[in-house]
């Protein structure tokens, strides 16, 4: 992916930049309904779509929307839904089907604050629902998190690699502050992206072959738990496919753990605490399932302790404590609500933990 | 010995779970022949429902996608979205297709997405144990209606045919039957227009299917079709809704 030819660097939105690599990526069909913060997408992919020959169409719900998608994966198109918060909650029965029927997709949650209708500002509150299922049954998402709007592009073309290569769903975490923001982006070029050969797809019955069934219906108890065994084992192998980046101190003291926009943030209060003679690293997981656990585990090795940061009540912070497995102790800092950390808040923390260590090693 | 009747390759050997005198079983058959003698079995991609339809891709020898309850109508029109050149339709019953999927139906309709769609109307939920359906008439007795379906309490029958059969997208809207030989004729005639003008790219083509459930009714299957003539057909008559017009 980091080869593929790109685009001069131009600004762009988030939201915009992400609907513009969907079509560079070869993206056939898109779905979708307006909500704050993402309506960009719906809007830029409906003025391109009769120039640029896929589909988008406006759904009368999010319902319809992941429910289209469901019919264009399954006839084996490239595709592409995306929504905020409360609207990917109403597709979690969706998502749970394509999940079990193994149809793959691109989903994009751009995070506002809840619970409920909440507000339209940046949120992290979707972890648990986007790396643990989200709806019925046992089943995952490959997630990715952006933290720039260079990576809401370059994602676009990770995610549908990934879905095509399980067959599985797949999820952009993103947030309203990712989504609105303005940045610098080099776009990958069209056609980097290879088009694969889909044989489960319900194209018509071949003339010579089996027919295709796309259901996730399975009444026979063993066939069922058969079918669950190898969904896990999927997601088992899914680990090979884990992304995340090191930053800071070699030998730190405290290893902040943060994804998406709370990253750049915490790369800020990074810099701070060098400034301040603290010996600190930050570790974004880049993708939130598979969760980078092992590199938790070897850092438990070198640091005294974890810092992790959210805007939520604390989700991804349980992922590092059982990674970390009680080997060190696992501090949070959160915000919640839309509200956005700051470096400086952050660096409060930082200091805090590193004195209390410092009390409990003396 | 000489074979002058046979079912057609279109449906699988699979033993049907309908209930004897069920209608799903004669729609089934109606819809998989036409597919067969219109020689589009390779390019037909068909939806099933939520409700005793669940299992039709058991039966259907086609390509198939099994929807969410109520849904199948948005997942026919990702299908024919993409795949513009292929002739696609929808089977649902009345649960599915006017109750938890009117939404869908509706929009479906109103944006004239060229499939056709099947609606089986029994006034009941059969597969959950009869419950009452959007479509259940006034006084029907059902489990969950066990005084009778009373207006003041639950409402009316939907009659969401009627309903749709005002969109602009409908191009042809009928209600048939499968209780008479005759019946069938005419149900196999609208099966065969529909998929002609959705080749023909002409917008929605929704048929009706007044059917009865023996099992949820608690009759017969001749005491079910003397009911369903005698209750369901004042409310619910037979013949085309929106006549389609050819220029």
């Amino acid at each position: 992916m980091e080869s593929a030819p790109r685009s001069d660097a131009r600004l762009m939105k988030g939201n915009e930049a992400l609907a513009e690599a969907a079509i560079r990526a070869g993206m056939q069909a898109y779905f979708g309904y307006p909500i704050t913060p993402q309506s960009e997408i719906l809007e830029y992919l409906t003025l391109e779509a009769p120039k640029r020959n896929f589909v988008a169409l406006q759904a009368e719900s999010e319902l319809a929307a992941i429910n289209m998608i469901y019919g264009a994966g399954g006839a084996g198109a490239r595709v592409m839904t995306s929504s905020s918060s409360p609207g990917i909650s109403l597709m979690q029965e969706g998502i749970s089907y394509m999940s079990s029927a193994e149809i793959p997709c691109l989903i994009i949650n751009v995070q506002r604050g809840g619970p409920g209708l909440g507000t339209i500002q940046p949120s992290q509150g979707d972890y648990f629902q986007a790396t643990k299922g989200g709806g019925h049954g046992d089943y995952r998402l490959l997630v990715l998190a952006p933290a720039s709007v260079q990576e809401m592009a370059d994602f676009v073309f990770e995610g549908f690699r990934l879905a095509e290569k399980y067959r599985n769903p797949t999820m952009i975490l993103s947030d309203g502050a990712l989504g609105q923001m303005m940045e610098k982006v080099a776009l990958p070029a069209s056609g980097s992206l290879p088009v694969i050969n889909k044989p489960w797809a319900t194209t018509g019955k071949p003339a010579n072959g089996e027919r295709r069934i796309l259901t996730s219906l399975h009444l026979e108890p063993e066939k069922m738990e058969q079918i669950n065994m190898r969904l896990q084992a999927k997601y088992r192998r899914m680990e090979e496919d884990v992304r995340y980046e090191l930053l800071g101190s070699e030998e730190p003291e405290v290893v902040l753990v943060a994804f998406g926009l709370t990253a750049r943030v915490c790369q800020k209060s990074l810099e701070l605490a060098h400034e301040r003679g603290l010996r600190v690293a930050l570790l974004r997981p880049i993708t939130l399932f598979p969760f980078p656990s092992r590199v938790i585990e070897s850092l438990c090795e070198i640091a005294d302790s974890f810092l992790t940061v959210e805007m939520n009540a604390g989700q991804m912070v349980e992922d590092v404590k059982l990674a970390v497995n009680g080997k060190r102790p696992v501090y949070f800092k959160g915000r919640m609500g839309g509200m956005i950390p700051t470096p400086e808040e952050i660096l409060l923390e930082l200091e805090a933990i590193t004195e209390k260590d410092e009390t409990a090693t003396a | 010995m000489q074979l002058v009747y046979k079912k057609p390759e279109t449906l699988t050997d699979a033993t049907m779970h309908y209930c004897p005198g069920c209608g799903h079983g004669v729609v089934h058959r109606v819809l998989m022949e036409v597919v067969n003698e219109m020689g589009i079995v390779g390019e037909t991609i068909g939806v099933a429902p939520v409700g005793c339809s669940v299992f039709a891709y058991n039966y259907m020898n086609i390509d198939m996608q099994e929807a969410a309850h109520g849904r199948a109508s948005a997942v026919a029109t990702g299908i024919k979205r993409v795949l513009p050149e292929k002739i696609v339709f929808s089977y649902q019953g009345d649960g599915d297709l006017a109750a938890i999927g009117t939404g869908e139906s509706i929009h479906t309709v109103n944006r004239g997405e060229n499939i056709l769609m099947i609606f089986i109307n029994n006034a009941i939920y059969g597969m959950t144990g009869g419950q009452m359906a959007p479509t259940t008439i006034l006084g029907q007795v059902t489990s969950t209606t066990p005084y009778g379906r009373n207006s003041d309490l639950i409402g009316f029958p939907l009659k969401i045919t009627d309903l749709v059969a005002q969109l602009p997208g409908a191009f042809y809207v009928t209600r048939q039957a499968v209780h008479t030989a005759g019946a069938v004729r005419k149900l196999k005639k609208a099966v065969e227009a529909s998929f002609k003008y959705q080749r023909m790219k002409k917008g929605t083509c929704f048929i009706e299917v007044v059917s009865n459930c023996p099992s949820g009714w608690k009759m017969t299957p001749a005491e079910a079709n003397v009911w369903m003539e005698k209750n369901m057909f004042p409310l619910y008559p037979l013949g085309d809704l929106k006549v389609p017009v050819l220029n």
